[in-house]
């Protein structure tokens, strides 16, 4: 039997997260080859529009990686991101999705470890949940 | 505005449970403002309907569109040509639209996705307060434009009750007493004596009593 391998949609900052894959990059961190990784100018661009895109064409797992709070470039659009996260993943549920599908992380440019760290964190949970139930359908 | 709240999805999904396609409606008009029905939560809607068909193992096609208004027939004619295609319309618009898509699409079952909460406008980002009792004799002239038909609990003509405590009322602590605001705002333009007439017998004749209301005017008519 072919054993699951996640599809996992990293949707970065491009101040923080996406600089921090970069690191860990570039400290040859190894970290689960399971997530791919979207550019967006800040979190707070995120629409939730895109995320249920992401579902629909096969992910397993999506995650949104924004800075620290307290530390966004604009302010307050990681902090929107997390709200309109919240929302969504009370909509997952109701779809019979489930919410911990998806998650929110934070971190800054400095955090290539904590990164790596994510995406093993994110794609162990999928593991354990399972491929998406869209998938089979 | 007209303000709208979305319902569970599982209550939308339980209407168009035996359709294989259907359209979902948005509407560009108040429920885009107060964000419970216009363009992305029409696509939204439509999304999460199709994950949870599609998990049930019934998958459901969709088909949006937003009309500029639902509440005007020139504005819902451009969905002729999708309709005869779906099972069934589901519209976010407020309560008047999935009414006026079930007269123009007789024979197309019309649902609705939302509950129609009231008329009223935003306090904050994401919250919505109610303003107006569209109760069709609009007495704000004399209340210094806070109008205690709606936003007094026991829609007081001539307040404040008993049950005004340090200005907040008695319902709830986070209510202002409408009654106070009247005569606070009163009292800064000068004009208390507007809060000493006593009102006439409000006439509800004009409100809600004698089944649909309407307005014509024949100078727009064409």
């Amino acid at each position: 039997m072919r054993t699951f391998e996640p599809k996992i949609i990293a949707f970065c900052c491009l101040n923080c997260a996406y600089a921090a894959a970069d690191l860990a990059g570039s400290m040859r961190r190894q970290y689960a080859p399971n997530v791919r990784i979207i550019e967006l100018p800040c979190t707070g661009t995120i629409d939730q529009r895109v995320l249920l895109q992401a579902f629909e064409e096969g992910a397993d797992g999506v995650l949104v990686a924004g800075c620290l709070e307290g530390d966004c470039r604009y302010q307050q659009g990681n902090i929107r991101a997390k709200k309109r996260l919240r929302a969504l993943k009370k909509i997952l549920d109701e779809t019979g999705l489930g919410g911990e599908r998806l998650e929110m992380f934070n971190l800054s440019a400095a955090m290539g470890a904590r990164f790596a760290e994510i995406a093993d964190e994110m794609t162990g949970r999928i593991r354990r949940l399972g491929p998406s139930p869209l998938k089979s359908k | 505005m007209i303000v709208a709240e979305q319902k569970p999805l599982e209550e939308i999904a339980g209407f168009i449970k035996d359709c294989n396609k259907v359209l979902v409606a948005g509407c560009g008009g108040c429920v885009t403002v107060c964000l419970s029905g216009g363009e992305k939560e029409t696509e939204i809607l439509a999304s999460a309907l199709r994950i949870k068909r599609r998990i049930e193992g019934r998958p459901l096609e969709t088909v949006t569109y937003t009309a500029t208004r639902q509440c005007d027939p020139e504005f819902i004619e451009a969905m002729e040509g999708v309709v005869g295609e779906v099972d069934a319309i589901i519209s976010l618009a407020c309560g008047v639209g999935p009414q006026y898509l079930a007269e123009r699409f007789p024979d197309k079952p019309v649902y609705p996705a939302q509950n129609t909460k009231f008329a009223g406008g935003s306090k904050a980002q994401g919250v919505w307060e109610e303003y107006c009792g569209l109760c069709g004799d609009c007495i704000l002239h004399r209340t210094g434009g806070i109008c205690p038909v709606i936003r007094c609990p026991k829609s007081i003509q001539n307040g404040p009750c008993g049950g005004s405590q340090n200005g907040k009322c008695e319902i709830s602590g986070d209510l202002d007493c409408v009654w106070q605001l009247i005569h606070d705002r009163l009292k800064r333009l000068g004009r208390l004596d507007l809060i000493k007439e006593v009102a006439p017998l409000k006439d509800w004749s004009k409100s809600r009593d004698g089944g649909p209301r309407r307005v014509t005017r024949e100078d727009v008519m064409i």
